[in-house]
């Protein structure tokens, strides 16, 4: 059998690596599976390896680049003896103690494990998606901005992110067009603010994707006015979507109880999910407010739950370990 | 070169992929890419275990604009295996794991 861990880490974001600070800084020689590579959000480090400035993180007065604050944490988390595998784990068990997770085809076990998966970035849902990303669609506007210098693009959705990739595109691009559905932006007032002063960027209110068009490139996007109805054809040769996230809980269907939004269920106050033992952080329980400091935080509660549940749980025998805690 | 990773440039690219006697999967990348340094070390593992079968290349798109458009590479990383000094329709856009990145290679060596 293998080693039974004291407490697995899911996910290397904002929660996940500071769970795996306090977790380590408390002895608790945690297991972190950081994922796997890949050009979305879904990624080692998390939502903040696709972004430049972050400007809002407390401590760094001129802000920092996202993947360097993460490169930052993840440093930090090793230090103090974090296990780090490049892995995804693929299938859980949480039916019974020791917890079985699995990656790769191989078995770990754990007696606590804390759940900080994040969230993936949301696509349009549409086939042409499929064919047409690295053709002018893409997932990472820090990657391939760089393949529209002088081109008329357009970002779809009107968050943070969106607006935050449609300033950064305005460095390569011509003109930056952003297709929103609703008549005014649910970004931040500053970074509104930056937008609407940028002369590079265009808008088109209330306005929805029905197509991206083009057989072997993007040549343009399909939109519909979602107030009258009418469709209009917008050129552009390169599209960007930040329509917002999805928490990533596929493999905790069944397991933990889920809201019918995605995101995982937590006692009010705590990291407690509804199974003893598994607790969750950051994005993948969070939809009010995504922060990365709002993650970190909450990575931090984890890791002192499962600390104190430890304490109370670790070494009991298994009639004991099924008394329910006070929450 | 066998199991190392060379960097290729409009210079030596055309010259590098038809004189291969193996198939070469040129990877498309930039510094300020993060997938691309993400990548990275999965390619290099990749480059020391197919040794003798396959050859892996590094083109900076950055200082070789000419070669990605030529190639209508639009986003990065992106990797395409060339045979016979010819593209094959093997096209891989976005870091992936390495597992993913073997079952999509290893059909073509």
């Amino acid at each position: 059998m293998t080693k039974v861990q004291n407490v697995v880490i899911l996910g290397s974001g904002p929660a996940g690596l500071t769970a795996a600070i306090y977790a380590a800084r408390a002895n608790l020689q945690p297991l972190l599976f950081e994922g796997e590579p890949s050009s979305t959000v879904d990624q080692p480090g998390g939502q903040l390896m696709l972004t430049t400035d972050v400007e809002n993180y407390p401590g760094f007065v001129d802000g920092i680049m996202g993947p360097e604050l993460m490169g930052r944490f993840r440093q930090q988390a090793a230090r103090f003896g974090t296990n780090v595998l490049t892995q995804r784990v693929d299938r859980v068990d949480f039916s019974e103690r020791p917890f079985r997770l699995w990656s790769e085809g191989t078995e770990h076990r754990a007696h606590a494990v804390i759940v900080a998966t994040g969230a993936q970035s949301r696509m349009l849902g549409l086939e042409s998606e499929r064919r047409l990303l690295g053709h002018g669609l893409s997932t990472c506007a820090t990657c391939d901005g760089f393949f529209f210098k002088g081109q008329n693009i357009a970002v779809v959705g009107g968050g943070d992110s969106a607006i935050e990739e449609a300033t950064f595109l305005t460095k390569f691009a011509d003109k930056v067009t952003i297709v929103h559905r609703r008549k005014e932006l649910r970004a931040s007032k500053i970074m509104q603010d930056r937008a609407f002063r940028n002369p590079k960027i265009d808008f088109q209110w209330e306005s929805e994707v029905t197509e991206i068009l083009g057989e072997t490139r993007v040549e343009g996007l399909q939109l519909n006015d979602v107030t009258t109805g009418e469709g209009s054809r917008l050129d552009v040769t390169g599209v960007f979507v930040a329509i917002g996230h999805i928490p990533n809980t596929a493999i905790f269907s069944g397991q933990l109880d889920i809201e019918t939004s995605g995101y995982i269920k937590t006692i009010t106050g705590s990291t407690h999910t509804s199974v003893e033992g598994v607790f969750a952080c950051g994005d993948v329980q969070d939809s009010t407010y995504r922060q990365a400091i709002t993650a970190a935080g909450s990575g931090c509660m984890a890791a002192i739950d499962v600390e104190r549940w430890l304490e109370e749980h670790h070494e009991a025998p298994a009639d004991m370990a099924e008394t329910p805690t006070n929450w | 070169m066998a199991g190392s990773i060379s960097q290729v440039s409009e210079a030596t690219f055309d010259e590098e992929i038809k004189g291969s006697n193996e198939p070469v999967l040129v990877d498309f990348w930039a510094d300020w890419c993060g997938p691309c340094h993400a990548v990275a070390p999965i390619l290099e593992e990749i480059a020391t275990e197919k040794a003798g079968v396959l050859r892996i290349a590094k083109l900076n798109v950055d200082e070789n604009p000419g070669i990605a458009s030529r190639f209508g590479v639009q986003s990065i990383p992106t990797m395409i295996l060339f045979k016979d000094g010819k593209a094959t329709d093997l096209r891989i856009v976005g870091a992936k794991s390495k597992s993913a990145l073997l079952t999509e290679i290893t059909p073509y060596i």
